[in-house]
């Protein structure tokens, strides 16, 4: 095999390919070309780093340098300094937001110090699209530790022992699923990976899927083993051409290799894997939707029980998993259950990926262990409040989440503690809001998004949340009236109790935790028909007094 | 591609493999850095380079790090590398070529004995 002096990584996740990687990758190719370096240089191109808002991205190892914000002009200034001559280009790199030193290399990113990456583990570091760097990187060996000395009963042992709860949004010890799907009755069953993810604002499965699809595969072949599948799906949106397009490569790859197909690594165990496309209704990522869109038929919810570990696919046992939930049960085959369980709270068990957005100065996809306070994550990984205002709250869960105000900052991030707050770990969706939003306007915003997606199956979702938006609107537009807390509490009660999925019994908590935290706030609107944030435009009394 | 039929085929993939991402990972790891400043350049520092990536190709070595470096000053003695090994001095080598170097992989940097006709100088590490 070829040895090659330097690699450089070039960040093609989404956003850096939004923001013009190509064009930087085929410069620094060609500037590689001139300086005739080809022999002694090699460039990967990898899943996403983690970095969004820095892209696009390159790191140069053996040093690990890495260079932000480059356009294809930089490329030649980087072969032709650091690649030829060996000298940092200093201009191109991170700078810190505080001290505005640079900061060279990948592993001194203050971001990074407080992670821990495991369902994150490949992503930005390894080519997807080359199932030999997985392999080198310890890849199907959870597999073949698996097929090769381990009984089905004893893998769900592993992962119940671990503590991993489903990253999907409900938080179920994925170990039970496991068992209640190995114990089902039934000749055949499937395993199902749920990549709908739906939570505007999230996208590490995205990430996971695009940077180190085998990762899933891997999984969900030892889950196929685990429970007695020998077939299973990927459910993507249609909106991740890139993920599905990695994802597929990585799926023939993995058969030509023989880690997928007919008696895998001669053990006797077959599994097949296909992908399912989505088209991309938030409702699609609920379990029962979800399963009968991929049966051909309308994505809509049924009420469960059954539950689909007993009647899934086709009516089959099935077990369906989320992307990061899945992408975590290779390391803990490996390095075991007393390992993973070893990060985390009582309940809260291993590490958990956040999504920082909003008013933040570093955001960007985030692996920590479960139960950091939100103050660090927020501070020490997200760098603070952007601008240095003062922050309000962050917003977990997303549009069907609710806020975590500023006084509240040192909640543990662990699945018990927020709901406690009364909002959500959920997908792992972390916004944060500055004192210029108004959180009704947002809360607005969100009801807008929920009626939208809902599917209309059932009457309080359809009916119930188009009454709370209208509220909404009246109150934003100084309309509204004194009983209209009463009335949107008597709503949002009424909708959680009744509405048929996770999606209505969902999307009252906005308002809820706005009612509990922001009361003043909405008072004013109503009462004084101001709007304390300036920003709901009809309330606004002068130019002047809102500047 | 031939399918990998077993586990121990599996293993033994693996270590073949994983020359493609070791360069990416860190720590205790013998490094060489070679100085390639427009001094190095110009005396023969690419050439010096290439022969020893030839030669640790030819002799299928893996857990070296091969970087570079600016100018040290001392331009008189280009081209110039550093060879480090963990908890052993660094050795400054100079005056090399594509027949000096080579040696220095095999005598130095697989059987850590320094060759020490073109040493320059010893920090300690
Ligand atoms: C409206 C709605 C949307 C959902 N969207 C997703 C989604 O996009 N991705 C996901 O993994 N789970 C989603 N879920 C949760 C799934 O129903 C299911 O619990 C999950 O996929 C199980 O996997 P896990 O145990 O690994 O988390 C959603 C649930 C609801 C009610």
């Amino acid at each position: 095999m070829r040895c090659y002096r330097a690699h450089v990584l070039v960040c093609a996740g989404s956003a850096c390919v939004t923001l013009g990687c190509h064009p930087v990758k085929e410069a620094i190719l060609e500037g590689i070309k001139r300086h005739r370096l080809e022999e002694e240089i090699k460039v990967v191109e990898t899943g996403c780093m983690g970095f969004c808002e820095q892209g696009p991205l390159i790191v140069v190892y053996p040093e690990g340098v890495m260079y932000c914000r480059v356009q294809a002009e930089d490329a030649a200034v980087i072969v032709s300094e650091h690649l030829l001559k060996g000298r940092v280009v200093e201009r191109l790199l991170y700078r810190d937001t505080d001290t505005n030193k640079p900061i060279p290399f990948m592993k001194d990113q203050p971001s990074l110090s407080k992670q821990i990456k495991v369902a994150m583990r490949n992503a930005g570091f390894i080519n997807p699209e080359d199932i030999e760097e997985y392999i080198a990187n310890e890849g199907y060996f959870a597999l073949a530790k698996v097929l090769s000395g381990m009984s089905p009963e004893a893998v769900i042992n592993e992962i119940k022992d671990s503590g991993l709860r489903g990253r999907g949004g409900a938080g179920f010890l994925t170990g039970s699923k496991w068992e209640f799907t190995n114990k089902a009755q039934g000749a055949q069953k499937y395993v199902v990976c749920n990549g709908d993810e739906g939570v505007p604002g999230v996208f590490m499965d995205r990430s996971i899927l695009e940077g180190d699809p085998h990762s899933v595969i891997e999984a969900m072949a030892i889950a196929g083993y685990a429970i007695g599948a020998d077939q299973g799906y990927v459910y993507v949106r249609a909106e991740y051409p890139l993920a599905v397009e990695k994802l597929r490569h990585a799926i023939n790859q993995a058969r030509e290799y023989g880690f997928l197909g007919y008696n895998i690594l001669g053990t006797g165990f077959s599994f097949e894997l296909n992908i399912r496309v989505g088209a991309g209704a938030f409702v699609c990522g609920e379990e029962t939707a979800l399963l009968a869109s991929i049966e051909g038929r309308r994505g809509t919810p049924k009420p469960r029980p059954p539950f689909p570990a007993n009647k899934g696919l086709w009516g089959a046992p099935t077990l369906i998993n989320n992307v990061e939930t899945l992408a975590s049960i290779p390391p803990i085959i490996l390095k075991g259950s007393d390992w993973y369980a070893s990060m985390g709270t009582e309940k809260s068990k291993g590490t958990k990926v956040f999504a920082l957005t909003g008013r933040i100065k570093r955001p960007g996809l985030i692996e920590v262990p479960m139960g950091m306070p939100l103050r660090e994550i927020i501070y020490d990984i997200g760098g603070g409040v952007l601008n240095n205002k003062k922050l309000k709250a962050v917003l977990a869960g997303g549009p069907v989440g609710g806020f975590i105000p500023a006084d509240y900052l040192d909640v543990s991030m662990d699945y018990e503690s927020v709901a406690e707050l009364g909002t959500l770990i959920g997908s792992g969706s972390l916004s944060v809001i500055d004192e210029d939003t108004c959180v009704v306007d947002l809360v607005k915003f969100f009801m807008e998004f929920s009626c939208e997606e809902s599917c209309g199956k059932c009457t309080p979702c359809r009916e119930g949340l188009k009454r709370m938006l209208e509220i909404l609107t009246r109150v934003t537009e100084g309309k509204g009236q004194e009983r209209d807390i009463e009335d949107l509490e008597r709503l949002s009660d009424f909708i959680k109790n009744t509405a048929l999925c996770g999606l209505g019994q969902a999307a009252p908590s906005p308002v809820l935790s706005m009612l509990r935290y922001f009361r003043p706030e909405f008072e004013a609107h109503i009462r004084d028909k101001h709007c304390p944030a300036s920003v709901c435009a009809a309330l606004l009394d002068s130019p002047c007094q809102s500047a | 591609m031939k399918k990998i039929k077993s586990v121990n085929e599996l293993v033994k993939f693996k270590e073949i493999v994983l020359e493609k991402i070791k360069e990416r990972q860190y720590g205790g790891k013998t490094t060489i850095v070679v100085r390639m400043g427009t001094c190095g350049i110009a005396a023969g520092a690419r050439d010096v380079m290439m022969a020893m990536i030839d030669e640790m190709d030819k002799r299928n070595i893996s857990g070296v790090i091969i970087t570079q470096a600016g100018c040290a000053g001392i331009c008189d003695h280009e081209p110039m590398l550093e060879v480090i090994k963990p908890g052993n001095p660094q050795v400054i080598y100079g005056d090399l070529d594509e027949e000096k170097v080579r040696r220095i992989v095999v005598d130095h940097v697989i059987n850590g004995q320094v060759v020490e006709d073109w040493v320059l100088g010893q920090k300690a590490s």
